[in-house]
């Protein structure tokens, strides 16, 4: 749960989102849910001229299972709060 | 959000119910992470093995099974421009799904899909 409330609080920022198959996209995260499937608004693909298969979608929906990397801005990342939830989870509680 | 409301009433007296607030918070991310929203609109999904299927969703389940009316298959070459193969009416098993894009009409009549020339996306590699 705890990378779920994790990304929950970073709905409204900027992200990009590296998936399985190589493709990068950026835009502003719009949901997250229980499996990690993250919904984006105002996408654009980071090679658009290598990867043109989605130049006229502006929304999406990633399924969690095919996320590599979530990209994250650095201000959305806050070091000591995440130790402190991590070892908080670890005990159990 | 009525929701919302309509407890903050019953219990203007007493402290908010923070459990029950927070319960439908959730539900209501969670609806927003849904793809009810795409029901009946036309959608570009793109599958692990890297196709790309473009139809109007007209269902769809919590493991992201879908269901697609009217549906086509784009294929992209280097050698030729997009070409459009008639699917149908189509069910796509949630496993095999990467994006489920909402495709925008105009942007996309805007495209000249014959000069489009660009390698098939790669397969999803787990």
């Amino acid at each position: 749960m705890l990378f779920f409330s994790y990304f929950k609080d970073l709905v409204g920022r900027e992200v990009t989102v590296e998936l399985k198959n190589d493709l990068a996209i950026r835009g502003t995260l719009h949901s997250v849910d229980q499996y990690l499937n993250i919904k984006l608004e105002n996408t654009r693909v980071v090679d658009q001229d290598k990867y043109p298969h989605m130049l006229s979608v502006r929304n999406c929906f990633i399924r969690g299972s095919v996320v590599r990397y979530v990209q994250l801005p650095p201000e959305g990342v806050d070091v000591e709060l995440l130790h402190d939830a991590t070892r908080r989870e670890a005990r159990g509680g | 959000m009525t929701d919302l409301k309509i407890i903050g009433n019953r219990n203007s007296q007493q402290q908010p119910d923070i459990k029950l607030l927070r319960l439908l918070v959730d539900k209501k991310m969670a609806t927003d992470a849904g793809l009810e929203n795409l029901v009946d609109q036309i959608i570009s999904v793109i599958t692990n093995d890297g196709r790309n299927i473009v139809g109007v969703l007209k269902g769809f389940d919590q493991a992201t099974n879908i269901i697609l009316d009217e549906s086509h298959e784009r294929v992209y070459s280097t050698k030729e421009g997009v070409q459009q193969l008639v699917l149908g009416l189509y069910i796509i098993r949630g496993d095999n799904i990467s994006i489920v894009g909402e495709l925008d009409e105009e942007l996309d009549a805007s495209l000249d899909l014959s000069a489009l020339r660009a390698h098939p996306l790669k397969p999803v590699i787990h």
